[in-house]
C-alpha cells in the first residue's frame, strides 16, 4: 500500500500545488481511497499544510476517506434521473444491500455512491458499477444487476 | 485622482483603489462585518457588509468593491437592512440558544449585531448541527457549533502565523473549520497562541478555564495560592474595565488580587531580569565558546512549539532559558518555599498571562521538578479580569499596592519584555554591561521597537559587532528563518515572538484588541521604561540578592536546574 | 504508422498548407473522400458509443458486431462515434456498404445484431428498425428508407455545434481536417491579427452557452487589451447541471471541433497555454479528448512555432474532482490552481487577473465549439442565424417524461412548444403535460401559458427562467412540482461551496423549510401555521439570497423555488392545508386505512410496521393508529389480501 503512494510520488518530483488535486485523484485512483497516510505524504512532498489538503479533499465530491467495495455502485441523482424515480431505486438499493450511501458492506463486496450526474439523462435512471453503465434502472432491476454480480467469479 | 460619489445623499471624496467599505469608514459611516480584517484582501464572504446601489437597486459588498466614479450608495436603505437583517437572522437560525451560558456572553460580534438589527423574533428555525466540543487542546477550545464561518480564524492562523492547523472542512452547510482529519486540536501544528481567539466573533473558540481548581485552591485553607503577572498584563488589563486603552493599573491589580485571596503576588517582571541574566551571559559564552548562532529567545511558547515542529534543525540555536514565567514558578516553588518554609506541595502557583500558549507551556513535561508542575494553572488577561468580576472588585475604589518581595521588584528592563524586542533589548543593555563593565549612554535601541514584522539592527560593543534581529508574527519568523537558511551569516541574536506586535497582542488579551489598542500599549510600556530608574536587569537588586544568597551565578549549577530547559523535535500533523 | 506518417504528408500538404494558388488532383479529392468514408472499399460498420449508447449496451452490440464479422470472415472496419443526439433510440449501428448510402439502425440489441448484419450484407432490409440513411457523394440510395434528415427529431435542427457528432470518427484527425477542419484555424493565425478574431467573434453576436449569455468576442478583448507576459484559456467542461450532457457529447463525438475552437480562441486573446477543465464523471470524454489532443500534437497543429509561425499554444487537460461550483469561473480557477474551489469577489475579473494571477479567459465547450464555424463563414452568416440579441444555435439536452430524449440544436428563437411537441415527440404515455425545467438548478419551469416562447436569452428571464447550459427536464402531471423544487434545493445546498451565509444558511432552510411541507408531522412539531409561515419565509429568503450572495450559484439558487411557487402555488398549499400530494410522489403524506372488508387478520402488517401503529387482535381486522404511522407503506407491500388502502 504505503509504496504505491510513494511510487506515485516519485514520479512528480516537481509537483507543486497545482498537481494537488491530480495527485490525489491518482492516489484514490491506486488505492481506492485517501488514507490519512496518504495526505500526510502528500503534504509532506508538496510542503504543504495537511490542513489544507484535507479541506481540498473534503470539499470535492470524488474523494473518499474509506476503502470502496469491490464493486463501487455510483447512482445518478441528475433532475431526469430523479424524475424518473432514481430515489426509488437509491431507496431499494441501500435496503437490499442494507448500507448507506457512501457507506460499504460488511464484505467490502459493494459500496453505494451518490453521483451528480453522470450524463446519461437520456436513458435515466442510470447507475454505474465498475464504469459500466445500467441504463433506466427500476426498483426491481436494480436488485439483479446486484446479484449478477455477487454471483460472479471473480 | 480623487473620485466623488455619494452616499446616503451626501458627496464625498474617495482614492481611486479605495473600497467602499474604507471611503465609509473614513467619513465615520458604520457598516457592519463579519469576515472583514483589515489590511487583508477581502474574500467576501458574510455579505453583510452589503449597500445598495442606488441606480440599480443592486446590492454589494462594500468590503470588496473599489469605488469608482459618480458612485451613488445607501448604506442603511430598507434594502439594505432587510438582507443585513436576514443574514444574521440566517446565522442565529441553527446557532445554540445558549448565549447565557457562552464566555463571549456580551461580547460577542454576532449577539451585537442581531441587537443592532433588532432581531426580535425568531422567524426562520433550522435545523441545528451536533458538531462536537474540542477540548482536546491545553489551551484552546474549539466549538464548531458556534462557529459561523468567518474564516477570520483560518487566515491569521495561515496568513499572519504561518501555521494553517485549521482549515475549512466539508464543503455547503456541511463546512467547518478544524485540523486536520478533523481530529483535536492537540494532534495538529496549533502552537496555542490564540491569535484565532482573538479575532473569533463568536465563541467558538475560546481559552481553556481552569476557574473551578482555581477557586476550589482560593478557598482551601491549606493552599498557599501564589499569583504572578507578565509584564503585559498591567497596560491591558484596564480595557476590560472600559478604561482607556493603555493605562497602567499595575498598583491596582496587584491590590485586587490580594483582595480575591491571593496569598502572595510576584511579578513576572522579575524574572523577566532573570532571564536577562540567564540569557545574556548564554549568549556572551556562546560568543566566547564558539557556540551556534544565531542565538534565539525562547520566551516565547509558540515560537517553541513553532520551531519544535516546523524548525527542528534550529533547536541548538535556541536559548536554553526557561521563560520568564516558567522561571518564577521554579524560582516560587524551590526558593520561595525554602524560604518561607512551605511545602511545594502546598503552594498553588498561578500565572497570569496575555497568552493561551503559556497553558500549554505549563503543562509541558520538562517544567516539572519531582512531580510537582512549576506553574499550576495559567490565567489570561482575560479571565483575570472575569475572577475580579466574579469577586465584585471595584477597581475605580481600590487603592494601588505594591507586589510582593522579593520576587516582586523589577528593573524597566524587565518591563518592556511585553512588546516585541523588548526582551531584545533588555538583553543587549545587560551584554553591554557584562562585556564592557559600563552601561549604556543611551538605553533605548530604536531599531527595535514598533509594529514592524521583521526588525533588524547592529549593535557595537565595544568593537564587537553584534547582528540582531527581532520578529513578531510568525510568518515574518520563517522569513527571517529562510534567509538564515540560505546563508546569512550577519545575524547573531534573534528575538522571536509568536504574536504580532509581541505580547501586548498576546492570544488571551482582551478581545476587542485593535490597532489603536496595541499602539496605547506599546506606549505605556515605553513611557514606564522613560520614567524608570532601574532601566537595566542586572540593577535590579532583587536579583542581585536571588544569585548571592540562592543561585550563585548566571549559568551556574542551580540555575542550570531550574531555569534552563530542553527542547525536541515534535511530530504533529502538519 | 508509415500509413499514418504518409496521411500526415498528403492532409498538410494539399489541405492544411497547401503552395499557393494549389489547387487539388482529382486523385486528391477521392483520397479525401474515403478520409472523409464518403467512399470506402470495405464495409464500415459505426456503433453509437457515446456514454449514453454505452449505457444503452452497446458495449454488447459492439462484441456481437466483432464476433460476427471474425465468424464470417468479413473484412469490415469498426467505427466507434459519439452521440447523434437521440439517445432514445440507442443503442445505434450503422452500416456503410461500398458504394452504398450509410444506414442507421436503432434500438439494437445484442440479439438483433446478427439479423441486422445478415439482412444488410444481403441488402434485404427486413422490417428492421431503421433511424433512416445518410445521403452522400455518389452513393446508392437504399430503397423506401428515409434520410436522416428527414426524421421529424432532426429535420426541424440546425446541427451546427452537432454536425460531426455521431456522424464522424471522433478519433480521426484525418477525418476531421478532410471535412473541413482546422484548415482555417491556420488560415487565420497566417492572415488574421488577434484584434480582428476577437472583432469578429464581437460582431457574429456569440453569447456565452454556460449559462450567463456575456458576448464572447467582448469578454475576449477584455483579455487582449491586458498586457502580460502569460496569459490563460480555460475551456470550462464541468458541465455540473444535473439534466445537461451536451459537452460531453461533444467532446465525444467531436473533439477535434473544440481543439480547434480554443486553438483560435487563444489566438485571439494572446493565451499560449490552455487548460480543459472536465468533469471526472465523464472518463470517455476525457479520453478521446486526450487522444485527439495527442493527434493535433503530431500534426503539429498544438505545440511551439505551430505551422511555421510564431504562435505557441499546449492544452492540457485538469479533472475536475466533482463540484457543480466550481462552473463558477473563479471557483473554478482556484480548483485548477489546487485549492478548494471556492468563488472569490469580482473585481478582479479573470480577463484581467485570473489563474495564477494572469489575464484569463474561460469559456463553455459549446461556445468554443462554435468558434470554426463562425470563422470559417463568417460572423454575417453566425448573426443571421437566431434572434436580434441571441445569435446562433444552442444545444439542448431533452429529457424526463417525454418521447425522445437526447440532444437537439435548434435555432435561437424556435419556441419550447416546437421543440417539445415536434421534435421531441411529446409528452411519454400521453400523458399531460406539467411543466419543463430548463435552466437546471439555476433555472425555473416554463408552463403550458409559456410554450409558445421563443428560447432565447432574454425570452427566458423574462418568464423566471434562464438559458442556463442548456437542460430541458420534462415532467408530467405525475411530477410533484414541490419535490421538483425539493430535488433542486437539495442538490444546491449540497453543492454550496459554503463560503457565503445567505447561500449556505439560506439554501440549506429553504430546503427544510421544504421537507417540512412534504413530510409528516411526526410528534406536534409543525403545525400549519408553522408550515404556511415557511412558505412566507421561502420567498423572502430566496429574494435576499439571490440579492446578497457572492456567486452565481447563489444568486440564481432559489430560482426553482420562486418559479414553481409562481406557477404551482396551488401543489405547495395542497400539501401544506390538505397534506396531500396529488402527483403521489411525496409519499411521505399518505394515509393508510385498512379495508375491514378485505382483511383477514392475518397480523402480517403488523409484525413488519416499524412503528407498532397497527393493532387488532388475530383473525380480526386491524387498525391503523394514525399518530404512529410513518407512511412507511411496509404494510401495503406485505398485505397479502391488499386490504390496505392508500390516500
Amino acid at each position: 500500500m504505503i509504496k504505491e503512494i510513494d511510487a506515485i510520488l516519485d514520479e512528480n518530483p516537481k509537483a507543486g500545488r497545482e498537481d494537488l488535486i491530480p495527485l490525489l485523484q491518482e492516489i484514490q485512483e491506486n488505492q481506492g481511497y485517501l488514507s490519512e497516510n496518504a495526505i500526510i505524504k502528500v503534504g509532506k512532498h508538496l510542503q504543504l499544510p495537511t490542513s489544507k489538503i484535507y479541506g481540498v479533499a473534503t470539499f470535492y465530491n470524488q474523494f473518499r476517506f474509506e476503502p470502496k467495495g469491490k464493486y463501487h455502485i455510483q447512482v445518478c441523482r441528475g433532475t431526469a434521473c430523479h424524475v424518473l424515480g432514481s430515489s426509488t431505486v437509491l431507496d431499494q438499493l441501500e435496503k437490499h444491500l442494507k448500507i448507506k450511501a457512501d457507506q460499504t458492506t460488511k464484505d467490502n463486496l459493494f459500496s453505494i455512491e451518490v453521483v451528480a450526474c453522470i450524463g446519461a439523462c437520456g436513458l435515466a435512471p442510470v447507475i454505474c458499477v465498475n464504469g459500466e453503465f445500467y441504463a433506466k434502472v427500476t426498483s426491481e432491476s436494480i436488485k439483479e444487476i446486484v446479484e449478477n454480480y455477487r454471483n460472479k467469479n471473480d | 485622482m480623487s473620485l466623488n460619489i455619494e452616499v446616503n445623499n451626501q458627496k464625498l471624496s474617495a482614492e481611486k483603489g479605495e473600497t467602499i467599505l474604507e471611503v465609509l469608514k473614513r467619513n465615520g459611516i458604520k457598516v457592519p462585518t463579519l469576515c472583514h480584517i483589515k489590511d487583508m484582501l477581502p474574500t467576501g464572504a458574510c455579505r453583510i457588509c452589503v449597500v445598495e446601489q442606488r441606480k440599480t437597486g443592486k446590492l454589494i459588498p462594500s468590503c470588496s468593491q473599489p469605488v469608482e466614479d459618480g458612485m451613488d450608495i445607501l448604506t442603511n436603505s430598507p434594502k439594505v437592512n432587510e438582507a443585513r437583517k436576514t443574514i444574521i437572522e440566517l446565522l442565529l437560525s441553527n446557532h445554540p440558544d445558549d448565549c447565557l451560558y457562552c464566555a463571549r456572553n456580551m461580547n460577542c460580534e454576532l449577539q451585537t449585531l442581531s441587537n443592532t438589527y433588532h432581531v426580535r423574533e425568531r422567524r426562520i428555525r433550522g435545523v441545528k448541527n451536533n458538531h462536537h466540543l474540542d477540548l482536546s487542546s491545553a489551551s484552546i477550545v474549539r466549538d464548531p457549533a458556534k462557529c459561523i464561518l468567518c474564516g477570520r480564524c483560518v487566515r491569521i492562523c495561515d496568513e499572519v502565523m504561518g501555521i494553517s492547523a485549521i482549515d475549512f472542512i466539508n464543503r455547503g452547510s456541511n463546512s467547518i473549520v478544524g485540523p486536520t482529519f478533523n481530529k483535536g486540536l492537540n494532534t495538529s501544528s496549533c502552537i496555542n497562541c490564540g491569535q484565532c481567539i482573538m479575532v473569533c466573533p463568536t465563541g467558538a473558540l475560546t481559552e481553556k478555564n481552569h476557574f473551578p481548581e482555581l477557586l476550589e485552591a482560593l478557598n482551601d485553607p491549606k493552599k498557599i495560592v501564589v499569583a504572578q503577572h507578565a509584564p503585559a498584563i498591567s497596560v491591558s488589563l484596564a480595557e476590560e474595565f472600559g478604561m482607556e486603552a493603555g493605562k497602567d493599573i499595575n498598583g491596582i491589580m496587584n491590590a485586587a488580587l490580594r483582595k480575591i485571596g491571593f496569598n502572595k503576588v510576584f511579578d513576572t517582571s522579575f524574572t523577566a531580569d532573570l532571564t536577562i541574566m540567564e540569557e545574556s551571559a548564554e549568549l556572551i559564552e556562546r560568543v566566547k565558546n564558539g557556540g551556534t548562532f544565531p542565538m534565539i529567545t525562547s520566551c516565547c511558547p509558540g515560537w517553541i512549539k513553532f520551531a519544535e515542529e516546523f524548525y527542528p534543525e534550529f533547536l541548538p540555536n535556541l536559548s536554553s532559558c526557561k521563560s520568564p514565567q516558567q522561571m518564577m514558578g521554579a524560582i516560587i516553588k524551590s526558593h520561595y518555599a525554602q524560604s518561607a518554609k512551605i511545602n511545594p506541595e502546598d503552594i498553588y502557583s498561578v500565572s497570569i498571562m496575555p497568552c493561551t500558549a503559556k497553558k500549554f507551556e505549563g503543562q509541558r513535561a520538562e517544567m516539572t521538578s519531582k512531580g510537582i508542575s512549576d506553574v499550576d494553572a495559567v490565567l489570561t488577561t482575560r479571565e483575570l479580569a472575569a475572577l475580579i468580576k466574579l469577586y465584585e472588585i471595584d477597581l475605580n475604589n481600590i487603592e494601588p499596592e505594591l507586589a510582593d518581595s522579593p520576587l516582586g521588584l523589577r528593573s524597566s528592563a524587565g518591563k518592556i519584555f511585553a512588546s516585541s524586542g523588548g526582551v531584545m533589548e533588555a538583553a543587549i543593555r545587560t551584554a553591554n554591561y557584562s562585556l564592557t563593565g559600563k552601561e549604556l549612554v543611551q538605553f533605548k535601541v530604536k531599531e527595535v521597537r514598533g509594529f514592524k514584522g521583521i526588525k533588524e539592527a547592529k549593535i557595537n560593543i565595544d568593537g564587537l559587532e553584534l547582528g540582531v534581529a527581532v520578529t513578531s508574527g510568525l510568518q515574518n519568523a520563517k522569513e527571517l528563518l529562510a534567509q538564515i537558511k540560505n546563508g546569512r551569516k550577519d545575524i547573531h541574536f534573534i528575538e522571536i515572538m509568536a504574536c504580532p506586535g509581541g505580547c501586548i497582542g498576546g492570544g488571551g488579551q482582551p478581545i476587542n484588541t485593535d490597532e489603536n489598542a496595541l499602539i496605547a500599549r506599546m506606549k505605556s510600556i515605553y513611557n514606564i521604561d522613560e520614567k524608570e530608574s532601574i532601566k537595566v536587569s542586572h540593577k535590579n537588586p532583587e536579583i542581585r540578592d536571588l544569585y548571592r544568597d540562592f543561585l550563585g551565578q548566571p549559568l551556574g549549577e542551580k540555575s542550570h536546574h531550574l531555569l534552563h530547559t530542553t527542547y525536541e523535535e515534535r511530530d504533529v500533523l502538519k | 504508422m508509415s500509413m499514418d506518417i504518409e496521411n500526415k504528408n498528403f492532409l498538410i500538404q494539399n489541405i492544411l498548407s497547401p503552395a499557393l494558388g494549389q489547387v487539388l488532383s482529382k486523385e486528391a479529392l477521392e483520397k479525401l473522400s474515403y478520409f472523409k468514408n464518403e467512399k470506402n472499399d470495405r464495409p464500415l460498420i459505426y456503433i453509437g458509443a457515446g456514454t449514453c449508447g454505452l449505457g444503452a449496451g452497446a458495449d454488447k452490440i459492439l462484441k456481437a458486431t466483432k464476433l460476427y464479422i471474425s465468424e464470417k470472415n468479413i473484412e469490415a472496419e469498426i467505427i466507434e462515434t459519439g452521440c447523434i443526439g437521440l439517445c432514445s433510440s440507442e443503442p445505434l449501428l450503422d452500416v456503410k456498404l461500398p458504394g452504398q448510402n450509410r444506414i442507421s439502425f436503432e434500438n439494437v440489441t445484442e440479439e438483433k445484431v446478427n439479423k441486422i448484419l445478415d439482412n444488410v450484407f444481403s441488402m434485404n432490409l427486413n422490417g428492421d428498425k431503421t433511424l433512416g440513411q445518410f445521403t452522400s457523394g455518389e452513393n446508392k440510395q437504399w430503397s423506401n428508407i428515409q434520410d436522416i434528415n428527414e426524421h421529424p427529431f432532426f429535420k426541424p435542427q440546425t446541427r451546427l455545434v452537432l454536425k460531426n457528432c455521431g456522424i464522424v470518427n471522433p478519433v480521426s484527425i484525418e477525418e476531421y481536417i478532410a471535412r473541413g477542419g482546422y484548415k482555417h484555424y491556420l488560415e487565420t493565425i497566417r492572415k488574421k491579427s488577434s484584434f480582428d478574431v476577437c472583432d469578429i467573434i464581437e460582431k457574429s453576436g456569440l453569447r456565452g452557452r454556460g449559462g450567463g449569455g456575456f458576448p464572447t468576442g467582448k469578454k475576449w478583448k477584455f483579455a487582449h487589451a491586458e498586457v502580460s507576459d502569460q496569459k490563460y484559456l480555460i475551456c470550462n467542461a464541468d458541465e455540473g447541471d444535473p439534466g445537461a450532457f451536451m459537452d460531453r457529447a461533444v467532446i465525444e463525438g467531436d473533439p477535434h471541433k473544440l481543439i480547434e475552437g480554443m486553438a483560435i480562441a487563444a489566438y485571439g486573446i494572446g493565451a499560449t497555454k490552455a487548460y480543459v477543465y472536465i468533469r471526472a464523471e465523464y472518463p470517455l470524454a476525457i479520453k478521446r479528448l486526450k487522444i485527439a489532443l495527442d493527434q493535433a500534437r503530431e500534426y503539429g497543429l498544438l505545440g511551439e512555432r505551430i505551422f511555421g509561425s510564431d504562435v505557441n499554444f499546449e492544452i492540457k487537460v485538469k479533472m475536475g474532482a466533482g463540484a457543480f461550483v466550481c462552473g463558477e469561473e473563479t471557483a473554478l480557477i482556484h480548483s485548477i490552481e489546487g485549492k478548494r474551489g471556492m468563488p472569490r469577489p469580482r473585481p478582479p475579473f479573470p480577463a484581467v487577473s485570473g489563474l495564477f494571477g494572469k489575464p484569463t479567459i474561460i469559456n463553455n465547450v459549446e461556445t468554443l465549439a462554435n468558434i470554426p464555424g463562425i470563422i470559417e463563414k463568417g460572423h454575417e452568416w453566425f448573426s443571421s442565424i437566431g434572434t436580434e440579441n441571441s445569435k446562433g444555435t444552442k444545444v439542448f439536452a431533452l429529457s424526463g417524461k417525454i418521447e425522445l430524449t437526447g440532444l437537439v440544436e435548434i435555432p435561437m428563437g424556435t419556441t419550447v412548444r416546437e421543440v417539445l411537441f415536434n421534435i421531441a415527440g411529446g409528452i411519454k404515455n400521453n400523458k399531460k403535460f406539467k411543466s419543463v425545467q430548463i435552466g437546471g438548478p439555476s433555472g425555473g419551469c416554463i408552463t403550458e401559458q409559456n410554450l409558445d416562447i421563443q428560447i432565447d436569452y432574454d425570452s427566458l428571464i423574462k418568464v423566471g427562467a434562464m438559458m442556463g447550459s442548456g437542460g430541458l427536464v420534462v415532467m408530467d402531471e405525475d411530477t410533484c412540482m414541490v419535490d421538483v423544487a425539493k430535488f433542486f434545493m437539495d442538490f444546491i445546498q449540497r453543492e454550496s461551496c459554503g463560503k457565503c451565509i445567505p447561500c449556505r444558511e439560506g439554501t440549506k432552510r429553504m430546503l427544510e423549510i421544504l421537507e417540512n411541507i412534504t413530510t409528516r408531522p411526526h410528534g406536534n412539531s409543525h403545525s400549519a401555521l408553522e408550515r404556511i409561515n415557511g412558505v412566507i419565509q421561502l420567498e423572502k429568503l430566496g429574494k435576499v439570497i439571490k440579492e446578497t450572495s457572492l456567486c452565481g450559484l447563489g444568486q440564481t439558487a432559489p430560482n426553482p423555488v420562486l418559479s414553481t411557487l409562481k406557477w404551482f402555488r396551488y401543489e405547495y398549499e395542497e400539501h401544506i392545508f390538505d397534506r396531500q400530494c396529488s402527483a403521489g410522489v411525496c409519499t411521505d403524506l399518505r394515509t393508510f386505512k385498512i379495508d375491514v372488508d378485505k382483511c383477514t387478520g392475518c397480523t402480517i402488517c403488523a409484525k413488519k410496521c416499524p412503528t407498532d401503529a397497527i393493532i387488532g387482535a388475530k383473525k380480526t381486522a386491524h387498525f391503523i393508529v394514525e399518530d404512529k404511522c410513518i407512511s412507511c407503506g411496509t404494510c401495503v407491500d406485505v398485505c397479502k389480501f391488499d386490504a390496505i388502502e392508500v390516500f
